[in-house]
């Protein structure tokens, strides 16, 4: 019978079969944008975990070298107090990681659930939930971001809370988005028939099939929050001195520019690598991610 | 008689201002299968969502085994689903692709809490070998299978709980011509075995020729002839169920050449604003002039005879009534 023969010819593989997995392996490594930015991140979340580790203490102060260039004792030079940056900018990048992976973290934990109840219960939910987010999508996100850090208070957890509450809004519109798409499919209305609750519907019918859209936004929303927590930081709205943060690095650096312009170079610079990094990933793992990519 | 599994009165469902189903009633008693027939917009799929509850009725009561179900909420109709599910249309929208087939089968007997996952397992097994799908299906996934394959286990998860009505919507038009007859063979074998009703909607007469005890034609959201099948095959009395069983190809060609095809004019009207009178009066080539503004009624004065939603059928308004019992000749 022809309909008992087995898998068609590029049959594609389901969401999260070992077969899937390795094909998306294999079609995202030989891309190079996305394994740059794979390695940009790699490198970045070893610096971050690995490097205050091996590197000195970042508040230490060494009166003797004050604004040093770089040198064997301290490779990335010395800032006005005399703490070494190479120190400085390994600690920095955990205060980025956590910026950036709390805040995130923040808004899909706050934002899936409320994306799934508006989009799942439209009449009632969604009007709401709707004029809410098209209000705060309308501020620009770094000025609410900046509202609310005003308004929270100048330290970690108040740039965690504030830029995971401007990422809020955009978690909430895909993750809606995703649910009004996935609501339609028949296999919703077959899971209805079959008599199940609206919970069961919602965790193991909707979630799982719009997990893809929302990890390729889990990969745009962290560089976004360290690119805030530097800028907030930068503002003295964030992370406070003397904790080191790249952004407030940046604060100091600017004062300095002619006689030690390495201290403004190297957070700069390792600010755009990160977001780099991270915007290439997520690009790429949207194209491997698509399923109208033919995978 | 006894209590009709589905009873639908002057069901109406409008879609804004889309009037998909505008007043239609039909009833389908234990073990039959009625083949609900019309093309495609004439509303014969929001019927079958209407029944399930899968979308709201405007107006009009839908009665589950002698239950009035329209206004049920949805946790109260929850235990109701137990005797009713449905085939749907799309083999490939129609199962969860992040499920196995198992987990697919045995959704319907864990949500009614009717096994553990354990015993599910060994009734799911059962059901899948009546479908005639291999039991090594089960740890698959619905990419994994044909079109054919997974129409198999939409009809397994529909028959699991040995509903007492199947809805199946189209469920062989998505399937390459030489699986559709399997899977029909298919479903008529089933329905004999667990004798469950079924309303099989459709917009291929041929396909429900020879499943169907009953059938009701849909035009613009209403039923404009309904009767035994063969009855209905042998004398159409509503012009569009001629044209309909006159456009169905017939392979002896002799007898093609011979019969006279009735070929319609211009396309269904929009359901936004059906016409005036009888609904089908704009492509109808026997239309007069009562047809225009008086809307026929799905009724027959005479006994023995399948009633069909036709002026000439009903002869008040004809303009030949005198003539009592002549037949339609074109």
């Amino acid at each position: 019978m022809a309909d008992q023969m087995a898998v068609s010819v590029g049959a594609v593989p389901a969401p999260g079969s070992a077969e899937r997995r390795r094909r998306l392996w294999r079609r995202f490594r030989r891309r190079p944008m996305p394994m740059t930015g794979l390695v940009l991140v790699a490198g970045f979340l070893l610096l971050a975990l690995v490097g205050p580790l091996v590197t000195g203490d970042p508040v230490t102060q060494d009166y003797a070298a004050t604004l040093a260039p770089p040198s064997a004792a301290h490779p990335m030079g010395t800032d006005d107090l005399g703490r070494d940056a190479l120190a400085r900018i390994a600690s920095g990048a955990r205060i980025s990681l956590q910026a950036g992976v709390l805040s995130t973290l923040l808004a899909m934990a706050a934002g899936i659930p409320i994306g799934l109840l508006a989009g799942f219960y439209r009449r009632w939910l969604d009007p709401v939930v709707g004029r809410l987010v098209d209000v705060t999508l309308a501020f620009p996100f770094l000025v609410f971001a900046v509202g609310l850090a005003a308004i929270i208070g100048p330290s970690l957890t108040g740039v965690v809370l504030a830029l995971g509450f401007a990422q809020l809004p955009a978690v909430i519109r895909i993750t809606r988005g995703e649910v009004l798409a996935i609501k339609e499919m028949d296999y919703v209305s077959a899971a209805i028939a079959d008599g199940a609750a609206d919970g069961h519907i919602l965790l193991r019918y909707v979630l799982p099939n719009c997990a893809g859209p929302l990890i390729v936004q889990a990969t745009v929303a962290i560089p976004t929050a360290i690119i805030g927590e530097a800028t907030l930081s930068f503002l003295g709205l964030g992370v406070q001195p003397p904790t080191p943060s790249w952004g407030v690095m940046l604060t100091v650096a600017q004062q300095y520019l002619d006689v030690a312009p390495w201290l403004a170079i190297w957070p700069g610079v390792l600010i755009a690598l990160a977001t780099l990094g991270f915007n290439l990933l997520g690009d790429g793992l949207r194209d491997v991610l698509d399923p109208r990519s033919g995978l | 008689m006894t209590e009709p599994v589905l009873q639908i009165d002057s069901l109406v469902k409008h879609y804004g201002q889309v009037r998909a189903v505008d007043g239609l009633s039909l009833t389908i008693g234990q073990g039959e299968v009625l083949g609900l027939v019309g093309e495609s917009g004439s509303g014969k799929s929001t019927v079958g969502k209407c029944v399930l509850r899968l979308t709201e009725p405007t107006s009009g009561t839908i009665t589950l085994g002698g239950r009035d179900v329209t206004h049920l909420s949805r946790r109260a109709m929850r235990p109701l689903r137990r005797d009713v599910h449905m085939v749907f249309q799309d083999p490939y929208s129609s199962l969860n692709p992040r499920f196995s087939i198992e987990q697919i089968v045995s959704e319907p007997l864990l949500r009614h809490k009717l096994a553990s996952r354990r015993e599910a397992y060994g009734r799911v097994a059962a059901m899948l070998e009546k479908v005639g799908l291999r039991t090594e299906m089960m740890t698959r996934l619905p990419h994994e299978l044909s079109g054919g394959q997974r129409q198999r286990v939409g009809l397994a998860r529909a028959l699991i709980l040995e509903p007492r009505l199947v809805v199946a919507d189209e469920p062989v038009s998505a399937l390459d011509v030489s699986v559709q007859a399997s899977v029909l063979n298919l479903i008529t074998d089933l329905q004999r075995d667990m004798g469950f009703s079924c309303l099989f909607i459709t917009h291929d007469l041929s396909v429900v020729e020879f499943l169907a005890d009953r059938i009701a034609v849909m035009y613009l959201g209403r039923i404009v002839e309904t009767g035994p099948t063969a009855d209905l095959f042998a004398e159409p009395r509503h012009p569009y169920t001629q044209a309909l069983l006159s456009a169905a190809p017939v392979p002896d060609p002799v007898k093609a050449r011979e019969r006279r095809r009735i070929v319609l004019r211009g396309d269904v009207p929009s359901p936004l604003d059906p016409p005036a009178g009888c609904r089908f009066h704009t492509r109808c080539p026997l239309a007069f002039d009562a047809c225009r503004t008086v809307e026929p009624e799905l009724a027959d004065p005479r006994s023995g005879v399948h009633p069909a939603a036709c002026h000439l059928v009903t002869p008040e308004h004809r303009p030949d009534a005198a003539v009592p019992g002549r037949t339609i000749e074109y």
